[in-house]
Order: C-alpha cells, then structure tokens, then sequence
C-alpha cells in the first residue's frame, strides 16, 4: 500500500484495529475479562495432566498431584496464609506491569525494581535504631517506594528524552541491579558483621511488618504487606478511573497521538508512569524484605518481577484482575510446594502450567475456538508490537 | 461479459449487510453503484470479489452461476478490483508491482524480467495508459499508481472491472485523465463498475446507476435524466439540501494571522515555504491543494503538534508561535483533526469520555484533579442530542460508532467550545451525505456567530461550497488566493496542480 492518505471506505463491518497492547487492557465484555482467562487456566492444568501422565505416571497420580495442588493452596489455614504470602509481592508487582501496559508502555523491569526497592528499605530498616514501630514501618515502606521509582525513572526518561524503547532499557537494568544488589551486599554498608557472603544485616524489629495471624499462630506468614498491597490496588483502580491524571495514561496508552492532539504531553505521562510503576515494584520489594525474608540476600527478588508480567496479562491490567490472577499464582505457588512433597511432582510443573495460562491469555482466539465460543469481533488480529 | 448477481444476501452479527441485491453491469458499460457509507457497497463488492460468502442469492457471468470460495476464483473468472486504497509495493518498480504473484519465471524459478516488461508495455499500450514500467511506484503521482492498479487487474485477464471510489485521491485533471480511461475500457468492452459516493462523477460518467441504502437496491436511476438532488433523496431517503445556504457575513477583526512561516524536516527540507495569511471574525477561509502538499503541516503549525522554524503565529493579537498545543487549545483554539480514528478519538474510550478528550482537565469535568463523572456524563448526553450523534448512547465506544458520527461526535467536541477560532481538517471526508450536510451546517452557523474558521479539504466542492476565501497550497506554498465568486473549480484546480499565478 502507498503511503498517501486516503478517505475511509464505508465498512459496515466490525472494526479490527485494535493494537495487541488495547487487547491487553480493554477487555470490557465479561467474556475476555472474566471467561477467556478462565478457561485459559482450565485448559493449562488439562495439559499439565498429560505432562504428568508423559512422565509415566498414571492419571490417578496426576490427580493426587492436583489434590496435593488444591490442599496446598487452600486446604488450611496454613495453607490459604501462605497462597496470600506468595500473592503479596505479586500484586504490588502485578500492579506495576498493568499501569505502564495501560500507559502504552512494557514495563519489563518490574524485577530490578523489586531489587532496588528491596535494598532501599532494607537499609532504612537495619540503619534506624530505636524508632517506634508506626514510624519505622512507614519510613521502610517509603524507603522502598522511593527505591523502586528511581529505577522505573530511569527507563521513563530515557523513553521520553531519546525514544529509547523502555523493553530494552528495563531489561538491561534488570541486570544492573541484580549485579549491583551481589555488590551492595559485599559492602560494609550492608554486610553482615562477621560474615563472609554477600547477605545483609537483620531488619531491626521496629521494621518488620507485623503479621496478621500471628495472635492465631505464629507460623502464620501472612503479613501487613497483604493490606498495603490491596490497598494500593484500591489506589490504582482510582487512579486510573476516577483522575485526570490516569485518564491521560489511559488516552496516551490507547492512542497516543489522539492524546497529544488533545494537549496531553505523552513525555510527561511515560515518564510519571514509570515512577508510579517503579514505586509499586519497590513497594513489592520492601514487602518481601521487610515482611517475609527480614534480610536482603542476591537475587531475593526470585523471578517475582517476571511472574508479574504474566500476572498482569492475566488479570487483563485491570487492579483487581491482578489481584485475583495474583492469588492464583501464589496459590500455584504455595500448592506446588505441597504437590511436590506429597505427590512427588515437581514444582517446575507450575511453571510449566503457569507459563500455558499466559499462552492461552494471549491468544484468545485459541480458547474461543477450543470452546466453540463466538469470537470476539478482534481476536484474530495479529500483534505486530508492543502497543503500537 | 454480463454480470448479474440475482437475491445477494449477506449477514453479520446484527446487520443485514445486503438484502436481497439484484443488479445487472453488461458488458461495453459503466454501472456506478451509489451509497451512503454502512449502505453495503464494500460488502457487496466483497462477495462478488470472492472475500465473502452471500448467505443467498448467486453471482452469474454471462448466465452461468459462478461460485467463488476466494478472490483467486473470483480474479480467474475475470473479474478484477481496483482498491481505493492501492495495493502497492513503493519500493518496486511499476512492472515489478504489476506481475507480483503472477511473476513470469524462466527456468529455475527466475523472474523473467525482459518478458515481466514486454507484457506491461502491451497492456499499457494496449489501452492507453501510458506508464514507465521502470519507475518506481513511490515516485509516481496518485494518478499514475492508480493506472498501474488498473494494469494489474488486466494483466491477471480481468474483463470485469470494479472501482471502489477512485477519484477520492485524484485532482480534478487527474480525474478528466481517469474518465478517459474509463472510457477506453469501455470501448474495448469492459465491464465497469465505479462505486462512488460522489453524485457529480456518477451522473458524468455511468450508463445507468443502482442506489443501495440499508443494504437494499431502492432503485436505479438514468444518469441522462437524473440530478444530484434526486440521487441524493434515494440514497438518504429523504429531501437532502446539497447547496450549503450561507448568507453575508461581517467581517471582523484578524483572529489568526501567518506571517512568513516556515517549517521544515529534520533535514531542514521545507514543508511550508513562508507562509502568510489571516483569518477574519465571521470568515470561513478554505485551503485547497492535493495531500502531501504541505495542509497537515499547516494545520499541525497553527495547533502546536510541530514547530516553526522562521515566521510568526498571532492569535487575537498575541504572538503563539512557541506556545504548548494546551495552551493554544486554552486560549481559545478548536480543532478538529484532518484523520478522526488516527487523531481525533480514541477507538477504545467511551463517548462521554471522548467527548472531554481535549477539556477532561477542566471545570466542571475536572476538580482537583478528580474526574466528576456526573458532570462528564451530563455534558455528553446534552452534546450527543444536540449534535445528532447516533446512535445516542455515551457508555459506547468510539470505535463502534460509524464514520459520520464519529465525526459528529468529534465536531460536537470542538464546536460545544464558545472560541474564536475553529480549524477544521478534512471536516466530512468520508462520511454520509447527511452526516455532511449537517456538518456543514455547523459550520456555517459557527460563521454565522461571528467565529474565525479555517478549513482545509481535499475536497474542492466542499471548498467551493462553505468558503469566503480560497487559498492554495501547493509545494508548502500559497500560490494563489481568489474568492469563491470569482473562480471556477477548474482554475482552482491547476493551482492545485503547481500552475503559479
């Protein structure tokens, strides 16, 4: 076709230009909300049956995984705090791939994030001493937040100044600050007295989230964090919703020149996504250092800026979408622990049945025709980028 | 060939498309088959292209009924499309364009390119339509690459050939050219169909017209007795008013002024060459000119989307040539974008909320910060009503609405603004009569109220028919100015195609 600009033909047809990235966050209809997603995860553990069974193990087997699967996720008390557990950091995490896919961009650097946020709080909670709790907590939190919003400016700049391509950018500082968390690490800054590896000082008390159902037991993992992160997906949602600011990241992330046609700066938005991203992740960080692990050690980050890609995905970027597509994957995540004692399955399964969800998630069309569902008007569309 | 197609019939989801259609295009003749947009012009010539299946009905050459299960059936039964929007490759040459997928190859798949050439120079001999098989397509005007679109069809041995909107891109030279070539087709014996919306070029050039509306065939009409108003009462289904009733207006004072403005590329190639004009209180000026020379600079200039690399933008006196878009838009600049899905909406958004695209920040939509969605939705059920925007739902998406309310709605956007300078791209193109009527009929009320608007259309009826003053651009220049009275659309025309004055 050439490049001259044409008038529009009449079509009565439904239109079929939608961008893989509007595909991604504007799924309205409660059928690619709610039923796609659904049904994605139904068809990943049929095929985690087969997987199973091609190692040799019957189909009884695979349902004894299933049920070491469900006991492990839901089945207790103990069992439901640990799923939450593991959805904490992921929510937060989630939270900070959906605003930036609804801003149009890929925030592939929610894992550095995590790690930058991590270290910040972390410090803040072994180097204040003596701070009551209702300080030292918020002032930890923040630290993480403000962690974690460095390292999503950065790519947002970047982006904004030179066109950079943020997939690029946030992918290379992942891998700064993954190395540069194993260098910390060895500093007196952070090292432990006494040790020789790479793992920091304790987080003092006053710092440590509190958990939630520690009066109950104290094995009971669950922690604040889980209140901070519905809360900031409560937040999200608003933002995006209710304020003139997420309605330019909706604008500029749906159609970007439209928004700058109507006086929005698309600069000024990618840059102020990012920070907003990067403090989530930070905040996903601090969590997880504060809440959980009381310390910084490498890589603490395991790969949870990376599952919440595909958190995100899941939850179609909508907050409370990944909320619910967070506590699937932590109930994945805790129940393939238990699956793995039990039923002897690994939990690399979960990977492998989480990885299937995201398939499924991302091309639509193949659920609606595996369940001879009416196609939605624009899911054989081809993705030819990211968002635009 | 006689084509005939007998009770085409073609649903979709909740739209019956075509309705038991029955036309007949004999060979030797021009049918222009009319519509409205949405009117199932382009899903008729989808089935018959081989695109789309009809539920009913059948498709006959020369009596014998024809089944096409794809376009390649449909090409090897000799019926041929030339698309408005051109199938081309820019960065190949026109012979290479012409054979791609039928490449004649010599032993071991090579493309033969000394008989690829011998064959496009004897189609292009052959009726008349001159082209070097050696030039590449991106260098040739719009009218030329249509001809390499028409030697593609007749290469693959089309003998029914159909048109979908042709002339939407052509100067009105370029169009006389087209009708010559139409005509030479004919006289060979061709089949020809010419969808069109432009009701002037139908009665011009057909042999007999079919009106489509609501994807029914309401009647056929002889271009001999014919007129422009009676087609366009078939098309719309009631009495449509097609000369745009303006009175005089008072001129007021300059609300924008040009002065020597210049813009260029990164390369410092100029897209606008010194450009100076104003526009008056109570005056509508039109730019005229072909696409590409220099309009979507103009408009994007004067708006704020581009820099200015000499001159001077004045608005109400006051010099804007550095302000934001937002700003510009603040002081009183409305705006609607020459491309509405492009610029103008976002596809995805509802209608309440791109109907406060550009104001969202503002009272009352906005209080610190906070959207007010009873406020929002108050002001869109008012402007949906008020601007005619169908169907009047405001929680529907942008993208679901057709072309001409789009348009409307975007329209309502920009003229529900009390400011003194409208700029208006490309207000009605591609949208139904009706829906042009009645946009411009905001336009005139907006002269009317005394507002200073500049219009750019490639259109040049539509220039003709709303302004006070005529400028053409042509080559980033202003090469001519005249008013409306004192020109005919032929001198227009050959400014328009780089005739200086």
């Amino acid at each position: 076709m050439t490049t001259t600009q044409m008038p529009s033909t009449d079509n009565p047809e439904p239109k079929n230009s939608r961008s893989f990235m509007q595909q991604l966050t504007t799924g309205t209809d409660w059928k690619s909300a709610a039923l796609i997603p659904a049904l994605a995860v139904l068809t990943a553990l049929i095929i985690g049956v087969v997987i199973i069974m091609l190692t040799g193990s019957s189909f009884g087997d695979a349902m004894s995984a299933y049920w070491a699967l469900l006991q492990g996720s839901v089945g207790s008390l103990k069992a439901i705090s640990e799923t939450l557990t593991a959805a904490t950091p992921l929510i937060l995490a989630g939270l900070s791939v959906a605003i930036a896919f609804r801003a149009g961009l890929f925030n592939i650097g929610t894992e550095g994030q995590l790690l930058m946020g991590g270290m910040f709080a972390v410090w803040a909670g072994f180097t204040f001493i003596g701070l009551p709790f209702y300080v030292h907590i918020p002032l930890a939190l923040v630290a993480g937040v403000v962690g974690g919003a460095i390292w999503g400016f950065i790519p947002g700049f970047l982006k904004a100044k030179t066109g950079a391509h943020e997939v690029i950018t946030t992918i290379m500082l992942n891998y700064i600050a993954l190395r540069l968390v194993d260098f910390l690490l060895k500093t007196e800054i952070f090292q432990r007295e006494g040790r020789n590896d790479p793992v920091s000082k304790t987080v003092e008390a006053s710092a440590q989230l509190p958990l939630l159902l520690g009066w109950i037991n104290p094995g009971l993992r669950v922690h604040l964090g889980l209140i901070v992160a519905l809360a900031a997906a409560a937040f999200i949602h608003w933002l995006l919703f209710r304020t003139t600011t997420g309605f330019e990241f909706r604008a500029v992330g749906a159609n970007p020149k439209a928004a700058k046609y109507a006086g929005m700066s698309i600069t000024k938005t990618y840059v102020l996504v990012m920070v907003i991203g990067g403090a989530l992740a930070g905040l996903a960080g601090a969590g997880q250092v504060l809440g959980v692990l009381d310390r910084a050690t490498p890589g603490f980050s395991s790969g949870i800026g990376f599952d919440a890609i595909a958190v995100a995905l899941l939850g179609r970027s909508n907050p409370w979408g990944v909320v619910a597509a967070a506590v699937l994957f932590g109930g994945l995540s805790a129940g393939g622990q238990q699956m793995q004692v039990s039923a002897n399955v690994g939990i690399d399964l979960i990977s492998v049945i989480q990885a299937l969800i995201i398939i499924f998630v991302a091309a639509p069309a193949l659920i609606s025709a595996i369940y001879r569902l009416k196609a939605p008007a624009a899911s054989t569309q081809i993705s030819k980028g990211w968002g635009s | 060939m006689e084509l005939e197609l007998r009770g085409i019939t073609k649903r979709f989801p909740g739209v019956l498309a075509n309705d038991n259609v029955n036309l007949t295009a004999r060979s030797g003749m021009v049918l222009a088959l009319i519509g409205e947009n949405g009117a199932g012009k382009s899903t008729l010539m989808n089935v018959l292209s081989g695109l789309y299946q009809p539920d009913e009905g059948e498709i006959l050459i020369d009596g014998v009924v024809q089944k096409f299960p794809g376009p390649g059936a449909a090409i090897a039964a000799g019926i041929g499309m030339v698309h408005q929007h051109f199938m081309l490759i820019p960065v190949f040459s026109v012979f290479e364009n012409v054979v791609l997928g039928v490449e004649p190859t010599k032993t071991g798949g090579l493309l033969d390119r000394k008989k690829a050439r011998v064959e496009v120079k004897e189609i292009s001999e052959k009726y008349g339509l001159a082209v070097d098989p050696d030039a590449l397509v991106e260098s040739l005007p719009v009218g030329i690459q249509q001809r390499v679109e028409i030697i593609k069809v007749l290469l693959r041995g089309a003998r029914i050939l159909v048109f979908d909107e042709p002339t939407a891109v052509l100067t009105p030279q370029e169009v006389e050219e087209f009708f010559g070539i139409v005509a030479e087709l004919k006289a060979r014996g061709a089949t020809i169909i010419f969808i069109t919306h432009k009701l002037k070029e139908a009665l011009a050039i057909a042999d007999d017209i079919t009106v489509l509306r609501d994807g029914k065939v309401v009647g056929n009409a002889d271009p001999k007795t014919a007129t422009p108003e009676v087609l366009a009462e078939m098309m719309v289904g009631r009495p449509i008013d097609l000369v745009v009733d303006k009175t005089e207006s008072v001129l007021g004072a300059p609300v924008l002024e040009l002065k020597g403005v210049t813009v260029t590329d990164d390369f410092g190639r100029p897209y606008l060459n010194e450009v100076s004009f104003q526009v008056l209180a109570g005056e509508i000026v039109g730019i005229a000119g072909i696409q590409g020379n220099g309009q979507t600079e103009l408009v994007e200039v004067i708006t704020g989307m581009m820099s200015l690399a000499e001159g001077t933008i004045s608005f109400e006196g006051a010099d804007i040539s550095h302000l934001s878009p937002r700003k510009r838009h603040a002081a009183g600049m409305a705006h609607v974008p020459e491309d509405r899905n492009e610029s103008g909406m976002v596809g995805s958004f509802t209608v309440a909320e791109n109907l406060i695209l550009d104001s969202y920040y503002t009272e009352p939509f906005s209080k610190g910060g906070r959207l007010q969605r009873a406020d929002i939705a108050t002001s869109a059920i008012g402007l949906v009503e008020a601007y005619d925007v169908r169907p009047p739902h405001i929680e529907n998406t942008g993208s679901a609405l057709s072309g001409g309310n789009a348009q409307k709605m975007i329209v309502a956007r920009e003229f529900s603004r009390d400011v003194p300078l409208l700029v208006c791209s490309q207000p009605t193109r591609g949208i139904d009569v009706g829906s042009i009527e009645y946009i411009h009929e905001q336009i005139i009320r907006k002269r009317q109220e005394g507002k200073a608007i500049l219009i750019v259309s490639t259109e040049l009826d539509e220039i003709f028919a709303l302004s006070d003053r005529i400028l053409v651009l042509f080559d980033g220049k202003v090469v001519a100015e005249r008013k409306p009275a004192e020109t005919t659309p032929a001198e227009i025309g050959l400014f328009m195609a780089g005739k200086t004055t």
